[in-house]
């Protein structure tokens, strides 16, 4: 066994498999997590006719999606049209990969990692805006365009935010900075002020990035009905709702270790307790993501914009150069 | 003749020269509805757009024309009023009570103090039940269907439930009740109906706090409503507005106080007035109005009166309502607005059992009136928060 896994390739087939399994299994799950959560929020019980709890609902539900058919409007772009749910979901696993999961659980242990996940995540308005082009509705081209103005102005605050972990830990690759806060502590706290900024400008970028309440303009369901998503129907909407499932879920995760010192905590030399330590942060966030998105209403876009370019850019900027005065000042610890 | 004092000032143009808009901008057309889920119902408001900005707004109703005017003039007046309950069907009680009263006038027949009581708390906590769900609404409208919108809108259905179980006690119905008839009520109130009341009443005075908590406290709301489809009170006393929308816009006008009917001559009816006139003025009218509500209901509460619910004998059949000619006109305060009923009736007509002609004043065809006026300058999104403030009913504007 050892043998085998000492083969790169078979070792790289073997983990994506795994994790990529995972990553679904997750999304589907957080389904039935976000529609529990969300019932219990509203005084209602949520599902509970399918299985224990109603546990095996998204399994019904993906069934119920995949028996129905996939139409394809007649002038639509028919390539365009079929292709941008899979791109979508290539994009979002191809993220899941550069993720270090645990100390020794990744798929990809790069060195440019967080360029990886920051680029890949920034890829995602291609599949919106195609979805919402090749719709030919003018719904969807509505939510096209605007999940790429959003997404075009969120990128620069969520790179520069995630450049101060970069800046005070000198590397790019996410298992350094989670192995420099298991020894510094986490970014969220220390150095104070910059770091705590930084993560919470991060977190709320990264909900913009990954269009949840209150930043869910491209599909605002009481204006666009479902914006990009508003033609499709069957699984290519599933694969919709999943990938914006595991984007959030991949929202929280990057930001627990960027800031939240990722698997490290006690006992997390066994590899199973760093992993529950990773899982357990991330599922924090992604819990809270869903108490927000359950309790706030969302901006206009014009708002958001002005959100964006006039606080969180300058803010971000100030805080990459405070963070490389610290490093400087306090020679970063090194 | 003219007299210049009763020319209206000119209005805002709604009708833009699309040709003479700015030269090179590229026009689109967005048709919002009939089938979309921010309008209300069935409704249609072709949209042109510039970018994301409206241009041109115009309304096209009567998706849900059912031809209820036409049907009054086949329908004895005791078969009327269970069909005006579809028509403000977020209001039936107040449509019964609309509609019975201008029976009563054409009667001349005065209804039992009992019946009176009786009408006003229903009025009342229909007004409640309509405006939570107004409130719920214009939060889904600006909050999304899935996201903080639906919970408050969960929570205001929670609220209104609690109505509806009191009336349910009382008329066996949900929803279409037919309790009122001419001259009085069809049923007595049920044993410990007060009690119910009481409790309801503080259920939901506690969660308009809540309500307050998420919505016009929360800085986004705020943001989002706040300014956003201001209505002058020139334009909306040009357009004949009333109610709460009216009142938003400064027009100080509440028939409950001002042609006091049912017991609200007795009450001391306090009408809330703002003049901000944008959404969130709109929306906070509202929370005021079901505090009032609340606060009337408990007043009247405290003092029972006895005697019998109906002035007339227990209903015989169709035939036992005739009218000799005449015209009457009665206006009462709905939740949105002045709701008012014109009654011509003939003895020739149906042998004086139908009315020759019914015409009704629908409070949301007013509302409705004010789309092409408020929508364009917004943006898409505003433009979905605006109709929700204006909470206009579709089965009352087509009829």
């Amino acid at each position: 066994m050892a043998d085998l896994l000492a083969n790169p390739w078979l070792r790289g087939i073997l983990s994506s498999v795994v994790l990529a399994t995972g990553v679904l299994v997750v999304a589907a799950w957080a389904t039935w997590f976000e529609r529990k959560f969300a019932g219990r929020m509203q005084n209602r019980i949520g599902p509970n006719v399918v299985g224990p709890a109603g546990l095996l609902q998204p399994i019904a539900d993906a069934l119920k999606l995949l028996r129905k058919e996939m139409l394809v409007p007649r002038k639509a772009d028919a390539f365009l049209f079929r292709f941008a749910p899979g791109f979508a979901l290539f994009l979002t696993l191809a993220v899941v990969a550069a993720i270090p999961w645990g100390q020794d659980i990744y798929v990809a242990d790069l060195d440019v990692g967080l360029l990886w996940v920051l680029a890949m995540s920034g890829m995602m308005l291609f599949p919106l805006w195609l979805a919402g082009w090749a719709s030919n509705n003018k719904y969807a081209l509505f939510g096209g365009m605007r999940a790429v103005a959003q997404g075009i102005s969120y990128e620069v605050p969520l790179l520069l935010s995630a450049m101060v972990p970069v800046v005070l830990a000198g590397s790019f690759n996410l298992r350094t900075i989670v192995e420099y806060q298991s020894v510094h502590g986490w970014f969220a706290i220390w150095p104070p002020g910059i770091g705590v900024i930084a993560f919470v400008i991060y977190f709320t970028t990264s909900l913009a990035e990954a269009g949840r309440i209150p930043f869910d303009i491209p599909e605002a369901e009481s204006e666009l009905i479902a914006g990009t998503s508003v033609e499709y129907t069957g699984m290519p909407y599933g694969l919709f709702v999943t990938v914006e499932y595991i984007h959030t879920w991949l929202s929280s995760a990057v930001a627990t270790v960027l800031f939240l010192g990722g698997w490290s905590g006690p006992g997390s030399h066994i590899w199973v307790v760093g992993l529950c330590w990773m899982l357990l942060k991330t599922f924090i966030l992604f819990a809270f993501i869903y108490a927000m998105r359950w309790s706030l209403v969302r901006f206009r876009a014009d708002q958001l914009m002005h959100l964006c370019w006039k606080w969180l850019v300058p803010i971000t900027l100030g805080l990459v150069c405070l963070a490389a005065v610290w490093v400087n000042v306090t020679a970063g610890g090194r | 003749m003219t007299f210049s004092c009763l020319q209206p000032p000119p209005l805002p143009d709604p009708h833009i020269d699309l040709d003479a808009y700015e030269a090179g901008a590229d026009l689109m057309v967005l048709n919002l509805g009939p089938q979309h889920p921010s309008t209300h119902g069935v409704f249609r408001i072709k949209l042109v757009l510039d970018g994301e900005i409206i241009v041109k707004a115009v309304s096209y109703p009567g998706y849900l024309h059912r031809g209820v005017e036409k049907l009054f003039e086949k329908l004895t007046y005791a078969q009327v009023t269970p069909i005006v309950d579809k028509n403000d069907y977020l209001s039936p009680m107040i449509n019964e009570q609309a509609i019975n009263m201008v029976f009563e006038a054409g009667l001349g027949i005065e209804v039992p103090r009992r019946a009176r009581w009786m009408r006003t708390i229903i009025a009342e906590l229909q007004r409640i039940a309509s405006h939570l769900v107004a409130i719920g609404t214009f939060v889904l409208d600006v909050g999304g269907a899935i996201g903080g919108g639906a919970s408050v809108f969960m929570y205001t259905f929670r609220e209104r439930e609690l109505i509806l179980d009191i009336f349910e006690e009382l008329t066996g119905a949900r929803f279409h009740y037919n309790t009122h008839q001419v001259g009085g009520q069809r049923h007595d109130v049920p044993l410990g109906w007060d009690v119910k009341i009481r409790a309801a009443m503080d259920s939901i005075e506690k969660s308009m706090d809540l309500y307050d908590t998420l919505t016009s406290k929360n800085g986004i709301f705020r943001g989002r409503s706040l300014g956003v489809g201001v209505l002058g009170r020139d334009l909306a006393l040009q357009l004949g507005l009333n109610g709460p929308v009216g009142r938003a816009s400064g027009i100080d006008l509440d028939l409950r106080r001002d042609a006091p009917y049912h017991l609200y001559g007795e009450l001391d009816v306090q009408v809330p007035v703002l003049t901000e006139g944008d959404c969130l003025a709109r929306f906070r009218m509202r929370a005021l109005e079901v505090r009032e509500s609340i606060r009337l209901i408990r007043i009247l509460l405290e003092d029972v009166p006895e005697g019998p619910i109906a002035a007339l004998k227990p209903s015989k059949g169709p035939t036992a309502v005739k009218l000799k000619d005449g015209q009457w006109y009665v206006g009462v305060e709905s939740p949105r607005g002045e709701l008012g009923h014109y009654l011509i009736a003939s003895a020739g007509a149906n042998k004086g059992m139908s009315p020759y002609r019914l015409k009704i004043r629908p409070p949301s065809l007013h509302l409705v009136s004010l789309v092409p006026w408020l929508l364009p300058g917004n943006s898409l999104s505003d433009a979905i928060a605006i109709l929700g403030s204006l909470d206009p009913v579709m089965g009352e504007v087509d009829r």
